[in-house]
């Protein structure tokens, strides 16, 4: 399902955005901490790491990795196909992340902004972010096959 | 029927001791409302819920949100055979209510979202994952009689 972002959803993400973003690097730490604990199945991607338990070095590193991709596309939120575009590459060539795993992420993501922005977390803000998470995860896919 | 351990069995206590079926029950329908609007097609007799002002005071979403919070605590109260004690429900929902199941897995995800404003940092990654594997199995459970 091809659901696009309205003014009103792109409006709401880069205000919600705005406040959020100095805390990048620990919701994307703690995410990721999250999606590999209670989805262990995505912890088959990151074998070579030596250290896969939340909060350790290659988790936060990642996560901070993650979110600047985030950051990224908030950014570039007008056009998320062509400004992904060496991101979609990279995980559908050398990654080769199932896509399924964007969705686990996602929900992961919005799992922590409940957790430390509870009030402004609101509904409308929910759906705005889930929406454009969704968005960004087809940009990814674009390159897939 | 899923295998708990004693320290999930604690932990899922423990997350539910601190959910005010009241106060979580009537938040809950209103951010599946809005969050996934298309499953308004299981709520044509109840009013106005087409606006987020209108869903944000629909006393029957309220009430609504307090029997399904209400059918959970017998989930929690009987770990080790609700999947048996859901069968009716599971049948209701398949037979008379017609819900597509996929809506029982979008729904757990805003019990755990609204779960975690309400709980923040005490929602850490283990007590997550073990909150998932009983909504999981919740969720399984619903699903059981759909055949």
């Amino acid at each position: 399902m091809t659901m696009s972002l309205s003014a009103k959803d792109k409006a709401t993400v880069k205000a919600f955005w705005a406040k959020i973003s100095s805390s990048g690097e620990a919701i994307g730490a703690d995410a990721l901490s999250r999606m590999l604990v209670v989805y262990p199945q995505t912890k088959t991607y990151f074998s070579h790491w030596k250290d896969m338990s939340p909060g350790s070095a290659p988790v936060k590193k990642h996560g901070a990795t993650v979110m600047g991709g985030v950051a990224e596309a908030v950014a570039k939120i007008d056009d998320l196909t062509s400004g992904l575009l060496s991101l979609s590459e990279l995980h559908a060539f050398t990654l080769r992340v199932d896509p399924a795993n964007f969705k686990i992420l996602s929900h992961n993501i919005l799992v922590v902004l409940a957790i430390m922005f509870p009030t402004d977390f609101t509904p409308e803000v929910h759906v705005a972010m889930d929406k454009f998470l969704a968005a960004v995860a087809r940009a990814l896919s674009e390159k897939y096959r | 029927m899923v295998k708990w351990t004693e320290e999930e069995r604690r932990i899922i206590r423990g997350v539910w001791e601190k959910v005010d079926i009241d106060e979580i029950g009537e938040e809950l329908w209103a951010r599946a409302l809005i969050v996934y609007p298309w499953i308004d097609r299981y709520f044509g007799s109840f009013g106005d819920i087409f606006t987020t002002t209108a869903i944000l005071k629909n006393p029957k979403l309220a009430a609504l949100g307090k029997v399904v919070l209400s059918a959970l605590d017998t989930a929690v109260k009987n770990m080790d055979n609700f999947k048996a004690l859901y069968a009716p429900l599971s049948r209701q929902h398949y037979e008379k209510i017609k819900v597509d199941p996929d809506n029982f897995r979008l729904l757990a995800e805003c019990i755990t979202i609204t779960i975690a404003c309400k709980l923040r940092a005490e929602l850490n990654p283990q007590v997550q994952a073990t909150w998932q594997k009983f909504l999981s199995a919740v969720v399984e459970a619903m699903n059981s009689q759909y055949k």
